[in-house]
């Protein structure tokens, strides 16, 4: 900041029109700038004060960032070259004390509080730190040509999936940082497949690039820390030549207050939540893991879901267990659910009416998971729609029962099942032939049922899983706590 | 306009920040060189020079040029040779 701006001896005060106090002790101003030598700070307009000598419009806020100012008006006292004594907003005996006669402000209330200064308007206290102070981030900082397009230069270096990035300056990761009280050198884990240590710092990097907003950060941390559990196997996922790639299911209030859909049109597309902590998760795991298309990612065709998955579940029926719950994390905490999800499938069921008949027809869709034929190749995962789930709930059934309904409709004979059986190549060992087989495998593992969606449509879906999950012991969806 | 000049790096930083340049094949054998004149005057008489040589070497070329030596290529251009050819010499001659 110039030197020259401020006094060696003498009073500085700093203030704006858009404040009531600033305007009230407008006399008191300029009764001290008659007295002087008096130096005004203008945060918002360089013709205010009227009446003073020396009045610094500070529209870039660089001044009051570096005098800490935090509310105006804020009278200081300079003597040489250094402050000794600051009173904030208007209180008429301190006032007196710092400025002396001058500021007895005749006719004036004895004390009224200031306002809160511009430089800490939402979101400007990121900007001039990046601009003036010590960010005290760590990450390498990439120039970029004062003609570049910084959204090009994100491109070019293979910062993307694909689609433009919001490019990560000081001051959007600052913002994201104030999202959680994580420390940004904090580890929070390894990122396979390079396994590379990944900061707090480095997730907020990636989140802004991903779009996601600072109160997203909690869920965010949550989500990788889940996909780091052995059990996920990120790694394998990353690299298998299936479609899969994480889902991510939301449970808890949180959804809610960040702004969440698991209503209309809930796997698709315009919820800047759901589509952008899903998204926050793969630019990560390509990023700062390597995990790149074409190179470790081996995907034969991979899926849409792979830019994001992301979705909170309907929480709206106190009655309804939730996946969380089920999964065992206790109502009212906020989770994350991970699959191996490949795309959605849809199922039309328009007809049934009972849940008996809706359980027999579920087992039909979810039979073809993976191919009619093979068993215990991968879980799956149901997304149940509010007109189905209705049928449940008309007719009484909880979900475990829906669950154990599914089960036991889910079973078939190893005969139909094994290699040429109904002319078809694909299938089971012809030792499975005389067992009775199990589709997936038994609850709550299975089929992970979430309920979302719109009100209208007797549709709900099917996301397959991986066959990685064959492996159970090695393999499974997890449930992790959002702290 | 100006941007803003700096970003900071999302990756394991375990690459410079200065990429490398694409490595030059092993060999010329059976590429196609591309022969760009960027306009500049007698430029085709130097183009013709090097034609001569690569094809004294054996190696395939192809002639593109682009329509004025003050701006870059259009795009239909580079696109061209990329499709066409997997190397270039882009040539000037004053």
């Amino acid at each position: 900041m110039p030197d020259t701006l401020l006094p060696r001896d003498g009073l500085v005060i700093v203030a704006k029109r858009d404040c009531p106090t600033c305007t009230l002790i407008e006399p008191v101003m300029q009764s001290l700038d008659r007295a002087g030598p008096l130096t005004v700070l203008s945060q918002d307009d360089p013709t205010f004060p009227s009446g003073v000598r020396s009045v610094h419009y500070d529209d870039s806020l660089e001044q009051s960032f570096h005098l800490k100012i935090e509310a105006v008006p804020t009278l200081i006292r300079f003597k040489a070259g250094r402050e000794v004594e600051r009173v904030v907003g208007w209180e008429r005996n301190e006032w007196l004390k710092i400025a002396g006669d001058a500021a007895k402000g005749d006719g004036l209330p004895a004390w009224q509080p200031g306002c809160g200064s511009k430089s800490l308007d939402p979101g400007v206290q990121e900007a001039l730190i990046a601009r003036y102070g010590e960010t005290g981030l760590r990450s390498r900082a990439i120039s970029v040509g004062n003609w570049d397009d910084p959204m090009e230069a994100c491109f070019e270096r293979g910062w993307t999936d694909g689609l433009p990035v919001v490019p990560p300056t000081d001051e959007r990761i600052l913002r994201m940082l104030a999202g959680t009280e994580r420390k940004p050198d904090e580890i929070v884990g390894n990122i396979p497949p390079n396994i590379a240590p990944c900061t707090v710092e480095k997730v907020a990097i990636n989140a802004v690039m991903a779009g996601c907003k600072p109160e997203y950060m909690p869920v965010v941390l949550g989500v990788l820390e889940a996909a780091l559990d052995p059990l996920f196997t990120m790694h394998g996922l990353l690299c298998t030549t299936h479609f899969s790639g994480p889902l991510v299911i939301i449970n808890g209030p949180i959804a809610k207050s960040i702004g969440m859909n698991s209503g209309v049109n809930a796997l698709g597309q315009g919820n800047r939540a759901n589509a952008t902590i899903g998204r926050a998760l793969q630019l990560i795991v390509r990023n700062v893991g390597g995990g790149i298309p074409g190179a470790i990612d081996r995907a034969t065709l991979g899926n849409p879901g792979k830019y994001t998955f992301c979705f909170a579940e309907d929480e709206s029926d106190p009655d309804w267990e939730t996946l969380a719950e089920r999964r065992g994390i206790a109502r009212g905490k906020n989770a994350v659910t991970l699959f191996h999800g490949e795309g959605v499938r849809g199922f039309i069921d328009q007809k049934s009416r009972t849940p008996e008949e809706l359980i027999r027809s579920l087992a039909m869709g979810l039979f073809a998971v993976g191919h009619p034929k093979l068993v215990r190749v991968g879980n799956a995962v149901l997304v149940l729609t509010p007109e189905h789930y209705k049928i449940f709930k008309d007719g009484g059934w909880s979900r475990r029962q829906i669950e154990d309904a599914l089960y036991e409709a889910l079973k078939r004979p190893g005969k139909d099942l094994v290699f040429g059986a109904q002319n078809v190549a694909e299938g089971v060992p012809e030792s499975m032939a005389d067992k009775v087989l199990d589709k997936f495998d038994p609850p709550p593992e299975g089929v992970l049922i979430a309920r979302a969606g719109g009100p209208a449509g007797l549709f709900s879906a099917i996301i397959a899983g991986w066959p990685g999950q064959r492996v159970r012991e090695e393999c499974r969806a997890v449930t992790h706590e959002i702290k | 306009m100006a941007y803003v000049e700096k970003l900071r790096d999302p990756t394991a930083e375990t690459s410079p920040t200065r990429r490398a340049r694409l490595a030059p094949p092993p060999s010329l054998e059976g590429k196609t060189v591309a022969l760009m004149d960027i306009g500049k005057s007698r430029g085709k008489e130097f183009i013709d020079r090097l034609e001569g040589h690569f094809k004294k070497a054996g190696i395939a070329t192809k002639r593109y040029a682009k329509p004025t030596n003050t701006k870059v290529a259009p795009t239909a251009v580079m696109q061209q040779i990329a499709a066409e050819a997997q190397l270039a010499v882009i040539a000037l001659s004053d």
